[in-house]
């Protein structure tokens, strides 16, 4: 196999499906999807907590709309992790959408065996697996309440069982990120397991398309006002050599901007040790990496190194964690930062008085030093407007109701001219918190319940 | 010597795991990468963010691509799905990084990043 060409275009559950448009039209081997994020479990949780069909990215179908055309005829293959908690319910969706368009005689493939919930009592006991929490070192008898999902984050295997068997479209759970795009370069390039440095380079590469627009300029801290069509900024492809040497491009003619910058943006981001960054397949050294600008918004990456994996999975716990409400007010000029705080002062005391009980309280600035808190120096002059955001945590969702009603009636009765701004019905809607506890767990025990289920629509 | 903010020498990026964000800084120029290395430690990052970030910081050196990375346990208010902060996944901490000053000498003391022209913005709102 010369060159693979691989794709990255969804980098979460929300992004714009438009984009993948200009990638299949590019011509690409392999379009990726990644939709997950911690925050996105939590969210597919909820879903699946209110009708048991969901707990998968709703967006699936409208990305596989536009794919289905160039999977039908051969000329791509679509790998996501849009499963979520139930990709089995992702790929009936998927199966519907393709039958809804008229596809057929394709195969789809889903991955099962991430999801650990309802083994995780046997798998604990006696310790077996400890589940210590993973940053923190505390042990899991500190987990806070019943699991409500338990996802292993697994790696490229199972993805590339199932390309060997056929499927032209693979949709996975927990799969993580890199590995998404590590897979149809093991199974195009014939790499080994024990090829390390070739997985390594793969990871990097998949590291690089994981999120989409951040390659080629989103979240860009350079010249970002200067990229060409910051409102339809494209998303970026990979041709990968067998000996993992790379190439990061964008669509033909498209905005945005692929550089040496842009990816080294992206190549740090979530990222804790760059020398050893741990994917379930190889820990990559990044810091190995040698980026070389060539023409026409081109970078080759070249030279990366890899040792051997860990025995263990990420994976991923949660619990319930109470319910938030929040609400945010306008003060206008003079003394619009003291108005904002003695008007946090107030609903405070107004909530005790209604006896309601507020477990956690946060009050940000909005406009003085919410989003920089302790590194925004004092100053001594006075901000033209304040907006005040006040945000509390509750045992249940009708307390944390309550509490943003307490705010309405200052209305009439706050600090002078006057509380503005708060927007339509903000304040008194709750919504669920939830702790996430990331932990390990040995991937033999996991392994053992993964499979490729295969089902060709007719 | 002379005393400037990093935003005059470096690019940033923030990312969130969990409770930890993590913010790496970009230097432009070998010279750069050798003042932040020596002068953005991880106990002036500590205490710059102050009760902002609760654990311990960590700095890693990527020098194939003149970054340092600073992952910082404890900042994110319990983390995205728990934490009842506006900028819950820490998007805004690459900022507040760049906010830092540090001594450089007389030679970069006039070093200026370029600041943005958004002028086709102005075009495209006075529609």
């Amino acid at each position: 196999m010369g060159e693979v060409v691989i794709a990255g275009g969804q980098g979460f559950y929300g992004d714009t499906p438009t984009a993948v448009d200009a990638l299949l039209a590019e011509g690409v081997d392999y379009l990726c999807l990644e939709a997950l994020a911690e925050l996105t479990l939590a969210i597919l949780q909820k879903d699946r907590q209110r009708d048991e069909s969901r707990g998968y990215t709703r967006d699936l179908p409208a990305y596989l709309a536009r794919a289905l055309p160039f999977v039908a005829d051969g000329r791509t293959k679509v790998i996501t992790n849009a499963g979520g908690i139930n990709p089995t319910a992702a790929a009936r969706a998927a199966i519907d959408t393709a039958r809804k368009l008229g596809v057929n005689g394709i195969t789809i493939a889903t991955v099962v065996g991430d999801d650990v919930l309802t083994r995780l009592p046997a798998l604990h006991s006696q310790h077996a697996q400890p589940f210590a929490h993973l940053d923190t070192g505390e042990p899991f008898d500190a987990f806070p309440g019943p699991p409500l999902f338990a996802s292993a984050y697994l790696g490229a295997r199972p993805i590339v069982d199932a390309l060997a068997q056929g499927a032209d479209i693979v949709i996975t759970g927990r799969v993580a990120d890199a590995s998404l795009f590590l897979a149809p370069l093991v199974h195009e390039h014939g790499w080994g397991w024990d090829d390390w440095d070739r997985l390594a380079a793969g990871i990097l590469v998949g590291h690089l398309l994981e999120c989409s627009g951040q390659s080629i300029g989103g979240n860009y801290s350079g010249d970002w006002w200067a990229l060409p069509n910051p409102w339809d900024l494209p998303y970026p492809i990979a041709s990968v050599d067998a000996d993992g040497t790379a190439v990061i491009s964008k669509p033909r003619g498209s905005g945005g901007r692929v550089s040496t910058d842009t990816l080294r943006h992206q190549l740090l981001y979530e990222v804790h040790d760059p020398a050893r960054y741990l994917s379930p397949d190889v820990v990559a050294d990044f810091t190995s990496a040698h980026f070389e600008d060539l023409a026409d918004n081109r970078v080759r990456i070249s030279g990366v190194h890899g040792t051997p994996a860990t025995e263990t999975y990420k994976l991923l716990l949660s619990a319930h964690a109470g319910w938030a409400g929040e609400a945010r007010v306008a003060f206008a000029w003079p003394d619009a930062y003291e108005k904002a705080k003695a008007t946090a002062a107030i609903l405070r005391k107004r909530v005790e008085l209604a006896a309601l009980e507020v477990d956690e309280w946060l009050v940000e600035y909005w406009g003085v030093n919410a989003l920089g808190g302790p590194t925004v120096p004092p100053t001594t002059s006075e901000p033209p407007e304040c907006t005040l955001r006040v945000a509390w945590r509750c045992a249940d969702q009708r307390t944390a109701g309550l509490v943003g009603r307490e705010l309405v009636p200052l209305t009439l009765s706050a600090p002078p001219a006057g509380m503005t701004g708060a927007g339509r019905g903000a304040g008194t809607s709750a919504t669920e918190l939830l702790s996430i506890w990331p932990t390990l767990i040995d991937k033999s025990v996991v392994d053992a319940d993964v499979r490729v289920v295969l089902e060709e629509v007719k | 010597m002379a005393r400037i903010p990093l935003r005059e020498l470096c690019g940033y990026r923030a990312g969130d795991k969990g409770d930890i964000a993590n913010v790496a800084l970009f230097a432009d120029d070998d010279e750069t990468y050798a003042l932040i290395v020596r002068e953005v430690t991880d106990a002036r990052v500590k205490e710059h963010f102050g009760a902002m970030v609760h654990g311990r910081v960590d700095r890693y050196e990527a020098a194939n691509v003149r970054a340092l990375n600073f992952v910082m346990q404890g900042a994110l208010g319990g983390g995205g799905p728990r934490s009842l902060r506006a900028d819950s996944l820490g998007k805004a901490l690459g900022g507040a990084l760049v906010r830092m000053e540090i001594d450089v000498p007389e030679s970069m003391a006039d070093r200026r990043r370029p600041r943005p022209d958004v002028s086709w913005a102005d075009e495209i709102l006075s529609d």
